[in-house]
């Protein structure tokens, strides 16, 4: 192994650089001009995003501890790119309400840190790589969701989240600690080969399982989510609902494709389960939240739910529907999330009746808000369509027509509560609507790339193609 | 091919969306909506000419097609061409959009968006009747359905939230279980072996295991069949109806519930045969229903859209009808019927909302003597009235002589029974229009206030006249039409009788 080698970790490592030129700055940037952090933090964020995009090797290092290849690859560039958008749709409410504050610096590399423990996640060869990552990711994220520290909601959210996170880790490391204990390795692929059925393979999957069910709220590990992400910071719950669901659910697909290959027949039927009742109670959850963010929380549960129906697949078309989806779903939340931050910050309004008439004041945010909703409840001719579409089509492959039908009258209860949104912007009229607003540049910039995601990623085929392949090389 | 003339009924509405979107208040939105509409006008009758030519030369299936991949896993393709059925269905949607603008020349609250939600309505319901694709087909399918939620809840009246809360749930609900159906025939386009497809032609070749069948032909029915207000799914219409704006009861009901007696047809029957004649006798029960309940139900109205409304539930339940008779007449009848009844109830609404406009009320107890005070409308009514009953001479005549000659050319005792008791309907019809054109426009004038109702303007008569010319032409010169039609259902009496 020479140093060149250490290039296969090029995200983390420019990354952990930007952390650290983060905390060198903080030294450095005049008290007079604090707010130059933000600046600085999205312009380095957005270099080591496009530097992301530069083609990568397929290997791995540390005896097998971290692997890279094209999808995961593939994958990071999509979690940086749902990273950028939250910190440019972020950037406004950092100057006026955190940078004042002096807790500016101290977002960026919480952020950063929790990305960072994202990508040895999906890295992990091992289980030990895989705990440290989970940890990582998980714990910076519980101090940003505290971070209104003015705030009781917020702080609240922030126990909640911790509380929660170090039981789900800890019920994961016991599952983990029997998978080892049956086979005898912590390595991914030692495992694939010498795993069977027996009850404690069987039941460290289950608790291995719900560790990550956790993350990516399946019912009945979703209790955290809608009070969390009512208390924390936007912006934190835009990052838990889109990049933490995503990366969870990037390594669960990879670990159950390959790790629990074998007892396939098992963990189906579990999935199965699951993702009935995770999509029946995040949409009937849904159908009566007034608050915003609540109403996106139950909203992300019931989108988890679907995801399960591409995993239930089992093969390289799953991976694939599902890698797609998340892309998807991560453009379509953030600008769902971001008109929502947009107008918090203006007009310090969450609730969906404070959004009646707001086409007439605000028509351009209105129709943001439109294409994203219409993307989440799968409306053509956006991107959401083509996601959905393609995991009912996996779920088909092995027919499960029953499943798939449940799925699609989900579709259509979702469909309704996303109309509630779109009935208070467009058909309502209000005296009181949200008085017009412009907004900032970074803001601006963040809608329009989740816009263009939206409109573009479904009608442009060689995108799905490309993860196809990417799939299919997996080993 | 030099020129690809089917794309451009995609095309040419995309264009005129990005234009309205820059243009500004009423005067520019409707003039840009108003090009839009007349060149796609324009493109029909040029394809209806194309189509004769080419059909003389050539015996495709279909023609003008053309077949670009898309995702080339799933075997996506962009594929479209047409035959007879396609293009009579593409003259009736352009025809329709054109008057519909011209019916919506005042509309003042948000105009802009009135006229794209109304082109991307229309560009649903073009890319619908042109695709070959299942998968296209079904992302048109929604296209045109989801707009109706705005038109209706922006621009209705009385209880429009719900209404159009109601209409797009239960549509997009039925278009959900469609996906379960397309999923299901996709699945089982492979049985001889071939390769999974989307396209209907090649799926149409393959025999899908008639379990599969079974299966999955009631619920692409159903599926197709909730926009074609079959009984018990066809509660949204009749709501939808009346909270609509004028123009969007129009395109909805002349247009839209269209794409269900189409989809049946080209999907649900001619992909699954054998589900058809498994199921049929269950779905015939349902659209003579239909039939019967929508023509007594429009008895028992007193608002004019209501009554309308319950009366496309009986006309195209009798399309639905004529559809499962199996029978080359009753299939051309079908077709006819979708048509006449397209333009009939397109002119219907459009003159309701003339007469709302003018009186403020749609109850026909509040109206009387019409025919002394609005004589133009009144005459026009009374000629829509007379088509719908079934007059000789007009377009629901054509249809419905066809429909019921080849239903009872069925013989089985079910087939025969169902045809008298849905014959029955008509003459239910003929009393209800009757007693409207009774009680509304002859008489005394009821109210003094609708003596100086105000003329029928340019842009009025223009929108009835694009109407009513098909509905005079298609009952006196049918005869083009049905062959172009007769042609087309070669396939289907391959692949069904």
């Amino acid at each position: 192994m020479d140093f060149s080698s250490f290039l296969l970790m090029r995200h983390e490592i420019s990354l952990l650089a930007i952390i650290l030129l983060l905390i060198i700055a903080e030294i450095f940037i005049q008290p007079h001009k604090k707010g130059s952090v933000v600046h600085l933090a999205i312009f380095l964020f957005g270099i080591h995003t496009v530097v992301g995009f530069l083609s990568i090797d397929e290997d791995s290092l540390f005896g097998g501890m971290f692997q890279t290849n094209g999808l995961i690859h593939f994958f990071k560039n999509v979690l940086n790119l749902g990273v950028l958008v939250i910190l440019l749709q972020s950037a406004d409410w950092l100057q006026e309400k955190i940078v004042q504050i002096n807790r500016g610096t101290e977002f960026f590399i919480l952020m950063f840190s929790s990305l960072l423990g994202m990508y040895f996640m999906i890295s992990s060869g091992d289980f030990l790589m895989f705990y440290l990552g989970l940890e990582l990711s998980t714990l910076p994220v519980a101090a940003l969701a505290a971070y209104e520290t003015t705030k009781r909601k917020s702080s609240e959210s922030g126990i909640k989240l911790i509380l929660s996170a170090a039981l789900a880790s800890g019920i994961s490391l016991f599952g983990i600690s029997m998978l080892y204990a049956t086979t005898g390795s912590i390595y991914f692929s030692e495992i694939t080969a010498v795993i069977g059925v027996s009850n404690l393979s069987i039941l460290g999957m289950v608790l291995f399982f719900a560790g990550l069910g956790f993350k990516i709220s399946l019912v009945p590990f979703h209790f955290w989510t809608a009070d969390v992400y009512e208390g924390a910071p936007i912006s934190i719950a835009s990052y838990l609902s889109v990049i933490s669901k995503g990366a969870a659910v990037f390594i669960l697909v990879i670990l159950l494709f390959t790790c629990f290959r074998s007892i396939m027949h098992l963990w189906e039927n579990m999935v199965y389960i699951i993702a009935i009742a995770t999509m029946f109670i995040g949409n009937l959850f849904a159908l009566r939240q007034q608050n915003m963010k609540r109403f996106l929380a139950f909203s992300s549960i019931a989108q988890a739910g679907f995801i399960l129906l591409g995993i239930i697949e089992g093969g390289p078309l799953g991976i694939a529907t599902v890698v797609y989806f998340v892309l998807i779903y991560v453009f379509s939340n953030l600008a769902a999330f971001g008109v929502v931050q947009a107008i918090s910050l203006q007009a310090g309004k969450e609730n969906i009746k404070d959004y009646e008439g707001l086409y007439r004041t605000n028509p351009k945010l209105s129709l943001v808000m439109m294409l994203a909703l219409f993307s989440l409840a799968g409306i053509p001719p956006v991107a959401g369509f083509f996601g959905k579409f393609f995991l009912f089509t996996a779920a088909a492959s092995k027919g499960y027509y029953l499943l798939v039908f449940l799925a699609v009258v989900n579709v259509t209860i979702s469909l309704y509560y996303y109309l509630l949104v779109i009935r208070a912007m467009f058909l309502r009229r209000s005296a009181t609507a949200i008085p017009f607003f412009k907004n900032k540049l970074y803001m601006r910039l963040g809608l329009i790339i989740t816009v263009v995601g939206i409109l573009g990623l479904g009608l442009y085929s060689p995108l799905y193609d490309y993860i196809f392949e990417l799939s299919t090389n997996f080993r | 091919m030099s020129m690809d003339i089917l794309s451009l009924f995609i095309i040419v509405p995309v264009i005129t969306v990005l234009a309205l979107i820059f243009a500004k208040e009423l005067k520019q939105s409707r003039i840009v909506a108003m090009l839009g509409s007349i060149v796609q006008f324009g493109m029909a009758i040029n394809l209806v000419f194309a189509y004769f030519n080419e059909r003389a030369i050539n015996s495709d299936i279909m023609v003008f097609t053309k077949d670009v991949i898309w995702y080339k896993h799933f075997n996506i393709h962009y594929s479209i061409g047409v035959d007879g059925i396609s293009v009579a269905l593409l003259l009736l949607t352009s025809i329709v959009v054109l008057a519909g603008v011209f019916i919506s020349w005042k509309m003042n609250d948000l105009p802009k968006e009135f006229f794209i939600s109304l082109i991307v309505l229309s560009i649903g319901v073009y890319g619908f009747f042109i695709s070959l694709d299942l998968f296209t087909m079904f992302l048109f399918f929604e296209i045109a359905v989801i707009p109706m939620y705005l038109l209706i809840g922006i621009w209705g009246t009385g209880p429009k939230e719900q209404s159009a809360m109601k209409l797009t749930l239960m549509l997009m609900g039925a278009s959900a279980i469609l996906l379960v159906g397309i999923l299901g025939i996709y699945f089982n386009s492979n049985s001889d072996g071939g390769v999974l497809t989307f396209n209907i032609l090649e799926i149409a070749q393959v025999d899908i295991p008639l379990e599969a069948q079974k299966l999955f032909f009631p619920i692409t029915f159903i599926g197709f069949a909730v926009i074609g207000a079959l009984f018990p799914f066809h509660t949204w219409s009749p709501d939808g109806h009346a909270s609509a704006p004028t123009a969007v009861s129009m395109l909805h009901a002349g247009v839209l519930m269209k794409l269900g007696g189409y989809g049946v047809f080209r999907v649900a029957m001619y992909l699954l045969p054998e589900g058809t004649l498994h199921w049929s006798w269950f779905f015939i029960v349902l659209s003579v229903i239909g039939v019967i309940y929508g023509a007594f139900a429009a008895l028992k109205q007193t608002d004019l859209k209501y009554i309308n409304a319950y009366s496309s539930v009986s006309h195209l339940g009798l399309v639905l009808f004529a559809l499962l008779m199996l029978n080359k007449t009753a299939w051309n009848g079908a077709i006819l019927q979708s048509l006449s009844h397209g333009f009939m109830t397109a002119l219907f609404f459009a003159l309701i909302g003339m007469i709302y406009e003018r009186t403020h009320t749609r109850d026909v107890t509040k109206l009387g003597g019409l025919l002394k005070v609005i004589p133009f409308i009144s005459v026009v009514y009374v000629i829509a009235g007379l088509a719908s009953l079934g007059l000789p001479g007009l377009s629901g005549f054509v249809a419905e002589m066809n429909i019921f000659v080849g239903a009872f050319q069925q013989e089985d005792i079910l087939y025969r029974v169902v045809t008298i008791i849905s014959v029955s309907a008509i003459v239910v019809t003929a009393v209800y229009i009757l007693r409207v054109v009774g009680v509304m426009l002859m008489g005394p004038v009821k109210n003094e206030a609708f003596l100086n109702l105000s003329k029928v303007t340019w842009y009025e008569k223009t929108g009835i006249l694009l109407l009513l010319i098909p509905i005079v032409g298609m009952g006196v010169a049918p005869l083009w039409l049905s062959n172009m039609i007769l042609d087309s259902l070669e396939p289907f009496i391959q692949g069904l009788l």
